[in-house]
């Protein structure tokens, strides 16, 4: 469960975002929209504990984040970062076992069953014939699972994932929702950042709006996701359209409709 | 199971090292005798007096001290290639060479005793990359590689100015020559006293990096990412920031400035055993002691009068650093 209860977030004395309330609990999904800029990966570093709240308080299982050492945290919460090209060309199975980190002693490097654990998360989601590859010379989608897996191995209850879609192409990007739609399923609870209101009505429990320097809105996709808000937020036109099948998808309005 | 039978092998190839170092020089002291020497103390029978002289008092203290820096300056720059995830710093990339040299080139011009020097050494070594560290934060930039290697440079720049001036002030009949010498690293006076000197303080610097071995390989995926997976940043970083400062301080303030090592030697571990640290630091431990074991044994018996190290490892490094490039991207990532 994590908590955050009138939080005002920003950098030094520059105050990105203020009056912040949401909570994410084990088995759900909450999806952070926003435009670029609006302070969405500054929320995320927040919640994460890696940059001081400026106001309000966050807490992860009822305890605030900065009572908690870096491991307990790490024991609660995982980090799923954007999947880039790395310095140093560590291989899947590897990258993996670095998620066991907060479970080890001080001075300790894993072992042969932090190699077990590493290995079923990447079984569980599908990639374990990549252990031995370069982490580096996977594809894009795959990497996004791998870093996931990484989170599985922290063997956390809650995962924050920083826009993990967002350089995937079409198939990376179904099966990486898909992975995290069965994550929830298992009683995780995952923050989940998107530029995609699409996703964010698929997948989510409850959406959360940054713009404005504020929580511009929160709660179901549906009632949270409407035209006048997404129009207003992103300042263009945008209008809702049903499908044949019953899904709402975001459309570009046209002036002529 | 594989990076363990690497790690032996590499051991084996140190012995090895050592052994030929013990045996070749302008007196060749066979490798039988050399070994009935060592086992002196075990057998009780004592090796020739020569013999006994030669091997316990110059070679073997000589061999020692090779071992110790070139392990030293392996390590240092592992650490700091894994802590700056870049896999060109060094500690003379980052300055730290020419810092502890200017510490030490003052230790000569005061006349002080060699532990004073050594103290200078890494006070002023740890100064520089505390130095380097805070002028690359200040300038905030996104490139934050490249602001540090310039940072390096400029503060490195400094301290290479500083030398420059106590080279000016000093006496240049009995002080310039050493300082000199020194400046092109050479482990030609090596006493057995200076391997006492400079042994705990290399174990002490190594310890803690060996420890913290797992912790600091997860540094490398960056700050955010590496405390998001538990591990308190501020903390680690300090220590293999004072850890691989000591150790190059240390090593520096007895051998003189001997380049290339730091930046070579992780390099051609990593395609061997892998990125991970905690297999680059000890097999650049063992490498790099076995490297800079056979290039003093070089420097001392290839020509008539002593080859500084400086210069040897500058002329092999170079080429063998040009090929790791050539052979692409592959060497690092």
């Amino acid at each position: 469960m994590i908590e955050a209860r009138e939080l005002a977030i920003g950098y030094g004395k520059t105050e990105v975002a203020t009056r912040i309330d949401l909570s994410v609990a084990p088995g759900e999904i909450l999806c952070l929209l926003g435009p670029n800029g609006a302070g969405k990966t500054t929320l995320f570093k927040t919640l994460l504990g890696l940059i001081p709240a400026l106001r309000g308080t966050v807490a992860v299982g009822g305890t605030p984040v900065g009572e908690l050492s870096r491991a307990a945290l790490a024991r609660a919460v995982a980090y799923v970062p954007q999947a880039q090209v790395m310095e140093f060309a560590y291989t899947v199975l590897d990258l993996v076992l670095m998620g066991r980190t907060a479970h080890l002693g001080p001075f300790a490097a894993p072992g042969a069953a932090d190699r077990d654990r590493a290995r079923s998360a990447l079984d569980q989601l599908g990639i374990l014939d990549l252990a031995d590859r370069e982490a580096n010379r996977i594809s894009g989608g795959q990497r996004q699972l791998c870093l996931i897996a990484r989170a599985l191995a922290q063997d956390a209850q809650m995962m924050m994932m920083d826009e993990p879609t967002a350089s995937l192409d079409l198939g990376n990007r179904f099966l990486v929702l898909a992975r995290v739609q069965a994550l929830r399923e298992r009683g995780f609870g995952v923050i989940f950042s998107t530029h995609d209101p699409d996703q964010a009505r698929e997948l989510a429990t409850r959406v959360a709006v940054i713009a404005d320097g504020r929580l511009a809105a929160y709660g179901p996709p549906d009632e949270t996701l409407t035209a006048a808000m997404l129009s207003e937020i992103y300042g263009v036109p945008i209008a809702l359209e049903r499908t044949d099948s019953g899904r709402t998808v975001v459309v570009s309005a046209r002036p002529d409709s | 199971m594989r990076a363990g039978l690497i790690l032996a092998l590499l051991g084996l190839c140190l012995l090895a090292s050592m052994l030929a170092g013990s045996i070749i020089g302008p007196y060749q002291i066979p490798p039988g005798e050399v070994l009935k020497a060592l086992a002196a103390p075990i057998t009780g029978v004592p090796a020739a007096a020569p013999i006994d002289t030669i091997l316990f008092q110059i070679r073997l203290p000589r061999v020692l001290a090779a071992a110790l820096v070139g392990g030293a300056l392996a390590a240092a720059g592992a650490s700091y290639q894994t802590l700056f995830r870049n896999p060109l710093v060094s500690p003379d990339i980052l300055g730290v060479s020419a810092g502890a040299g200017f510490g030490a080139v003052l230790g000569i011009l005061l006349s002080l005793p060699v532990i004073a020097i050594q103290g200078l050494g890494f006070v002023s070594g740890l100064i520089t990359v505390v130095m380097v560290y805070a002028l690359a934060r200040a300038l905030r930039s996104q490139n934050e590689v490249l602001v540090l290697v310039l940072s390096g440079i400029v503060v490195g720049a400094l301290a290479g100015a500083g030398i420059s001036l106590v080279k000016i002030l000093a006496d240049p009949y009995n002080q310039l020559p050493a300082i000199t010498f020194w400046l092109l690293g050479s482990l030609s006076g090596v006493k057995v006293s200076d391997v006492w000197g400079m042994a705990p303080l290399v174990i002490v610097g190594l310890v803690p990096l060996v420890l913290l071995r797992w912790r600091i390989g997860v540094l490398s995926l960056g700050d955010d990412e590496a405390r998001a997976l538990g591990v308190n940043v501020a903390f680690v970083r300090g220590v293999v920031v004072a850890a691989a400062t000591l150790v190059t301080a240390a090593a520096v303030s007895v051998s003189g400035v001997v380049g290339w090592i730091g930046l070579m030697i992780p390099h051609m571990v990593r395609p061997v055993v892998g990125p991970r640290y905690d297999r680059v630091l000890p097999a650049s431990v063992l490498m790099g002691a076995a490297f800079l074991v056979l290039v003093d044994t070089l420097a001392r018996s290839a020509a008539r009068i002593e080859i500084p190290l400086g210069l040897l490892t500058a002329l092999i490094g170079a080429p063998i650093f040009v090929w790791l490039l050539a052979r692409g991207r592959r060497v690092w990532s």
